[in-house]
């Protein structure tokens, strides 16, 4: 049985093992139709020209695993933000770690969406925002149809969340195989603010495959600030289906690190739904071996007066493959809107590639629209001038890859994060050199 | 300090250093002047260990060690250092770390720890006071937009903070108004000593008044066809070159 019937098949049963009277019975039902219509995405289709799942596919995950997991927390802390205080929402194989986490219901909800399903008194915002702006593409649907479990975190009016919000997901390989499919919402209410740092990290070599979505809405002048790390090791994937909904002057910016993991797929959706918003999305990515990084994202720019910045930035060595995406669409009344995307790359290898696509539908006649694409090697007289001064060749290399990605650390806005990216980068280059640019 | 005997050099198989021999002893200030194009910086750069040029023939020996084996970053913690013709722009790396990488590594291949940020602060502030440098300057990105008299005085700045046993100033002159030039060429003998040497590369009579030259060679197709004392350079500066060419010629 391929994995498409597997989960068709499955889901009869999920759904009657969880609540069949949830709100969202419809939802998930609809969902599954439209999974089974639609299957997996093929090279076919023209956004997954160039990321073919075929291979992650093949595996036999499971589904649901039934073991509870126990992980001691020092021997997993690596993975966490863990010299600041932060709230955690913590899983270990799909399955909520109370004992890892620490929740709040203190004037935020920072909990579960297993809990926000179910319970009453979240019925109100599951209704208004559940799944209502995630699309129906099949991917997206599939994780509708299994949507039971994941972060969801409401932030009241004019709340200023304090700490950081981490929600990480851990596979302990317990399972030959893994599908996960983790459902995040996060409502940030008119003027409120919050930083959130998502993670999937897998323990073991065991396959494991993220099929995730995440619903932000960002009311009237609320921020929200999110930070992804994929540093996955090398049979983990991860298809991140992630929807932003803003509102008048709110801001919301998505930084994505991309170090990692086997395939790693990230589909970030912005729409602008007021006036003076400025989404914000930013990326570098590292990768090496037989890595596959694709961004595709899209700005849906519908009212006037708005912002969207797009700052990605790619070093692909080994035999690894990179795939950017950016889709910029300007409504006809979104007059005034500044509109700016920028793909830079540097390939280190012969066998490495990227492919890199801006997509400009641009129907208002008064905007101000940028986008450029930069492939290319590092710059050999860079290298010598710096290794003229002493600075052996790794190091120089290591230099000047940090500092072509600099540009988006810069925008970091939670210190230690900071300080945490820019070891792994150096990590990654293989230096050990503080770059404290 | 430097001996380089019967050097040839290419690139891309086409030779552009045709027997060059040069010594340089401790001390000394030798000048290469020369017509556009006749191989001066490339001398600079095999010097430093650039890898584009291939060496065919000959050898370069720095305190009697060979360096032609030796890379462009162990030849400058031997002590090189090469003031670029055209100094290269590094965005995202700010002049002040970009230094320090330079120091810290420098003292590491030497089995010295990090120099302590105290001393380095410093150092920097005496080195770039020396050169009239602008703090405000140094957290720049590295020549990245600097004007062509910047990034020579930067590069100056450079050489002040390294130290170095012998410099090579290429065309550090170009660009520089003529405070500037009074003011490097005074840094430049301020960190003069019996202990290092500099050979300037210049079209200009006028640096070599400020850092005066012991020695003066004409660099032509590739080799040094004539040397002399510093008076020699007045004698190109009013006579041009054509009368070398056709002493080289005849
Ligand atoms: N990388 C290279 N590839 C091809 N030709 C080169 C390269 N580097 C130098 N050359 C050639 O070698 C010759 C010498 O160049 P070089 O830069 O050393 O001259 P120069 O004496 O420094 O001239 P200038 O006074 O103009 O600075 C020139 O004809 C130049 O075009
Ligand atoms: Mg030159």
């Amino acid at each position: 049985m391929d994995l498409k019937e597997k989960l068709v098949s499955s889901f009869l049963a999920f759904e009657e093992s969880i609540d069949a009277h949830s709100p969202v019975h419809d939802i998930r039902n609809e969902a599954i139709k439209t999974f089974e219509t639609q299957g997996f995405p093929t090279k076919k289709e023209e956004a997954w020209k160039y990321t073919s799942l075929n291979a992650i596919l093949k595996h036999d995950y499971s589904l649901f695993p039934k073991q509870e997991n126990a992980i001691e927390y020092k021997d997993i802390k690596e993975y966490f933000l863990d010299d600041i205080d932060t709230y955690k929402i913590i899983f270990i194989d799909g399955k909520y770690s109370s004992h890892l986490s620490q929740t709040t219901h203190d004037g935020i909800d920072v909990c579960l969406m297993s809990s926000a399903l179910n319970k009453p008194k979240y019925r109100q915002i599951i209704e208004n925002y559940f799944n209502k702006i995630a699309t129906k593409d099949s991917l997206t649907s599939l994780n509708t149809a299994f949507s039971s479990e994941g972060a969801y975190i409401h932030i009241p009016k004019n709340k200023l969340v304090e700490k950081p919000i981490q929600i990480i997901h851990f596979s302990t390989g317990n399972e030959s195989a893994l599908m996960l499919q983790p459902r995040n919402l996060i409502v940030a209410d008119e003027n409120s603010e919050v930083q959130i740092f998502e993670r999937h990290q897998s323990l073991t070599d065991n396959p494991v495959l993220t099929n995730s979505v995440t619903e932000i809405y960002t009311a009237k002048r609320a921020i929200v600030d999110y930070y992804k790390l994929q540093d996955d090791n090398s049979n983990a994937s991860l298809i991140d289906n992630t929807f932003v909904n803003q509102k008048d002057q709110s801001h919301c910016l998505v930084h994505t690190f991309s170090f990692g993991g086997k395939l790693t797929r990230n589909n970030l959706n912005f729409y602008q739904n007021g006036e003076r918003i400025d989404s914000t999305m930013k990326g570098i990515t590292i990768i090496g071996d037989k890595q596959h990084v694709d961004h595709n994202t899209l700005v849906h720019h519908i009212e006037p007066n708005c912002e969207s910045h797009q700052d990605y930035k790619g070093v692909f060595g080994d035999s690894s493959t990179g795939v950017f995406n950016g889709k910029i669409v300007v409504e006809k009344r979104a007059q005034k809107t500044n509109a700016f995307q920028s793909n830079n790359n540097i390939l280190l290898s012969d066998k490495a590639s990227i492919n890199s696509k801006p997509q400009l539908e641009i129907f208002a006649d008064d905007v101000k629209c940028s986008h450029g694409c930069t492939i290319g090697q590092l710059d050999e007289s860079a290298l010598f001038y710096m290794r003229s001064r002493g600075i052996p060749k790794k190091e120089a290399k290591a230099l000047l890859m940090y500092a072509f990605s600099n540009n988006v650390l810069s925008s970091v806005r939670i210190p230690e994060l900071k300080q945490r990216i820019t070891n792994l980068i150096a990590n990654k280059l293989g230096v050990n050199i503080g770059f404290d640019l | 300090m430097l001996k380089i005997k019967d050097l040839h050099a290419s690139v891309e198989g086409k030779p552009i250093l045709n027997g060059i021999n040069l010594e340089v002893k401790t001390g000394e200030v030798h000048a290469i002047m020369g017509p556009n194009g006749s191989g001066k910086s490339t001398l600079a750069s095999v010097i430093a260990g650039k890898e584009e040029y291939e060496v065919t023939k000959g050898e370069i020996i720095l305190e009697n060690e060979d360096i032609e084996e030796l890379s462009a970053e162990e030849r400058a913690h031997n002590g090189i250092f090469l003031s670029f013709q055209y100094p290269i722009e590094i965005p995202g790396v700010s002049v002040t770390n970009f230094i320090k990488t330079a120091i810290n590594e420098t003292r590491k291949a030497k089995g010295l720890g990090d120099m302590p940020a105290k001393d380095m602060l410093k150092m920097i502030r005496e080195k770039s006071e020396l050169l009239e440098i602008d703090r405000k300057f140094l957290s720049r990105s590295l020549n990245e937009g600097f004007s062509g008299g910047e990034k020579k005085r930067n590069e100056v700045f450079q050489m002040a903070m390294l130290e170095p046993k012998l410099a090579i100033l290429d065309e550090t002159d170009s660009g520089l108004d003529i405070d500037a030039l009074r003011i490097v060429a005074n840094g430049v003998n301020k960190l003069k000593s019996k202990d290092n040497a500099v050979i300037v590369i210049t079209h200009y009579q006028r640096l070599l008044e400020y850092i005066v030259p012991d020695v003066v060679h004409v660099l032509y197709e590739g080799r040094i066809v004539k040397s002399g004392g510093k008076e020699l350079a007045h004698e190109l500066e009013e006579k041009g070159y054509d009368w070398i060419k056709e002493e080289v010629n005849a």
